[in-house]
């Protein structure tokens, strides 16, 4: 198997040297030493599995076994095709990241279009805002479990001081599990969006904005026709961006629900975990990963197509 | 400007909801944490601990190896971070002064790292560290976050080298300096301030990581603060409450204050990278 791996390096490695040739030289010996300890690294761990851990889906290799991994062909993806339950993880994984990323993105628009306005206290907000940010995913998920809790949690004892009756048990409800997770990764993945936006508002230009004023737009008109456009390009990479990283979020939901009640918050990147690592099929849950990266390609395509066009309008 | 009395009372209070939203889940976690045990049983429970105490601490501590965990996780977090900067340096040096097919790759990479499912990359990470006898070892892991911490790094580092003037390294190399010599006694001088972001970012991307240590790590005495954090949660999802906050209130904060020192430099970064691309 690891023949893969050094394929891998050699194959990405030719094709720049020799483009380094035709540019006149500009990779000459002094860079490749300034190159060569990150790229190391990166091919034999990042590039090299990259590669190895498509060829492993081809494969029926599995931990602990003693007999020689052998080449399967697609056996793995027609047994795929199959998999009511990857489909349904597939389904939910989907629901998860469109319904996280959507409502991420209009309330970071609103929190950054309010920390960009000249208000006091600002840095304050600026400051908080970005809090989240900076914890362990898996405190975010202890500390809403906390809240959720079914007694000691801050969620139903506010349902019950409000008069909203005796709340309920929110991660392992089958009907609120899925809206509870989402909610965390809402806010978990509010921070990085609402700072890539602010950068962006503040790009825009000031003087357009001040003689679209003038000439009596109001708002909502001056957002549309000066702020939108210049902002438009940002706001197209962070949400697309966010949709790839929530469908390969794991760490959340593994510490709130893991995957349960009935496999009705199981992300893909859970169910391939479980494949692969409490059962031991390597080469299915490789499988599963390429078709979650061909999904994912497919996301990268139509983003990359958006900022095309967006491109073309400025 | 031209902002009317009420608008601007409705942004404060649209303001002051996000920051609600935002904060409201951590202070429940440090009112949970500082509440005595007896009080977390409660039917009724209040935002301000009745009886404030150190118990549940106490008892975190003596539940699971914390210390351990969170010397564990310092060792790594620390080796990934300087390992990170010290190879990312010369190559985002690289990338933003000069432009061969080599460092358009290498920004291609950076782009799409980002969408690497991590899944497709475990197991055959697992298999060759295996192979290497670095599985269940902190230099396996160590080697692992570097890699994986990269892309940001680098992302961050050639932003900071193109705000470095060329014509400084053009009047170095006229007086005769080397690449390298150019590289330690100008440019870096200069980058020093981005350096000690880049760092304190990859520290706290490790420090907080779980994935990678939850597949790579298996005899507990080895395992990271995040991963042990999780074991304080039984089987059956049944959580002893006031020792699972307390233990992930102390968890949080070295990457708060650090976050805290680096705050503006991220916002700052991020807007660099924005004007740049």
């Amino acid at each position: 198997m690891n023949s893969a791996t050094k394929k891998g390096d050699t194959g990405r490695r030719g094709p720049s040297r020799r483009g380094s040739a035709t540019t006149g030289g500009a990779t000459d010996f002094g860079t490749w030493f300034l190159v060569l300890p990150a790229l190391i690294p990166i091919l034999v761990l990042s590039v090299g599995p990259l590669l190895y851990g498509i060829a492993l889906a081809f494969t029926d290799s599995q931990s602990g076994r003693t007999a020689p991994t052998q080449w399967i062909g697609t056996l793995n993806f027609s047994d795929l095709l199959h998999d009511t339950l990857f489909w349904d993880s597939f389904r939910i994984g989907l629901l998860w990241a469109v319904g996280v990323t959507i409502p991420q993105f209009l309330l970071a628009m609103g929190l950054a279009l309010l920390l960009n306005q000249n208000l006091r206290f600002r840095w304050l907000a600026r400051a908080l805002a970005i809090v989240p940010w900076a914890m362990p995913e898996v405190v975010v998920g202890i500390m809403w479990r906390l809240v959720y809790n079914p007694d000691a949690g801050i969620l139903n004892e506010t349902l019950r001081t409000l008069g909203f009756g005796e709340g309920r048990d929110w991660l392992t409800g089958l009907a609120t599990a899925l809206p509870a997770v989402i909610l965390v990764g809402i806010w978990a993945g509010m921070p990085q969006t609402t700072v890539a936006l602010l950068a962006g508002l503040q790009n825009t230009p000031h003087e357009l904005h001040e003689a679209a004023a003038l000439d009596g737009a109001g708002a909502w008109r001056r957002f549309r026709a000066v702020t939108w456009p210049a902002l438009k390009p940002i706001a197209l990479s962070i949400t697309a961006l966010n949709l790839i990283w929530n469908f390969n979020s794991f760490a959340l939901v593994y510490v709130l629900t893991s995957g349960g009640p009935g496999g009705r918050t199981r992300l893909p990147m859970l169910f391939a975990y479980e494949q692969a690592f409490r059962y031991g099929q390597f080469g299915y849950a490789a499988a599963m990963g390429c078709v979650m990266v061909a999904v994912i390609s497919v996301l990268l395509a139509v983003f990359l197509a958006g900022r095309l066009k967006g491109g073309a309008d400025e | 400007m031209g902002t009317s009395r009420p608008a601007r009372a409705g942004q404060y209070l649209a303001l002051l909801a996000y920051l609600v939203f935002l904060a409201f889940p951590f202070l429940w976690l440090v009112s949970t944490a500082f509440k005595a045990p007896r009080e977390l049983g409660d039917l009724h429970p209040t935002w301000i601990p009745k009886d404030p105490g150190l118990d549940n601490f106490r008892q975190a501590f003596d539940e699971q190896p914390l210390l351990q965990a969170a010397g564990n996780s310092l060792i790594a977090a620390c080796s990934a971070a300087l390992i990170a900067v010290a190879v990312a340096t010369p190559m985002a040096f690289v990338m933003a002064r000069h432009r061969s097919r080599l460092t358009t790759a290498a920004t291609g990479w950076v782009v799409v790292s980002q969408a690497f499912p991590f899944v497709l990359v475990i197991i055959p990470l697992f298999l060759i560290l295996k192979n290497l006898h670095l599985i269940n070892s902190l230099p396996g892991l160590i080697m692992v976050y570097v890699v994986w911490s990269l892309p940001f790094a680098l992302w961050m580092l050639v932003g900071y080298v193109r705000a470095v003037p060329p014509e400084l390294e053009e009047a170095a190399a006229v007086d005769g300096a080397s690449r390298l010599r150019t590289l330690v006694s100008v440019t870096a001088p200069l980058l020093a301030p981005g350096l000690v972001a880049t760092a304190l970012f990859a520290f706290i991307t490790a420090w907080n990581e779980f994935f990678f240590a939850l597949v790579l790590l298996k005899s507990p005495e080895k395992q990271t603060l995040p991963v042990i954090l999780t074991h304080f949660i039984g089987a059956e999802g049944v959580a002893d409450l006031g020792p699972l906050a307390a233990a992930a209130f102390l968890a949080t904060l070295p990457s708060l204050v650090i976050f805290a020192i680096i705050q503006k430099r991220i916002t700052g970064g991020m807007l660099a990278g924005a004007v740049k691309s």
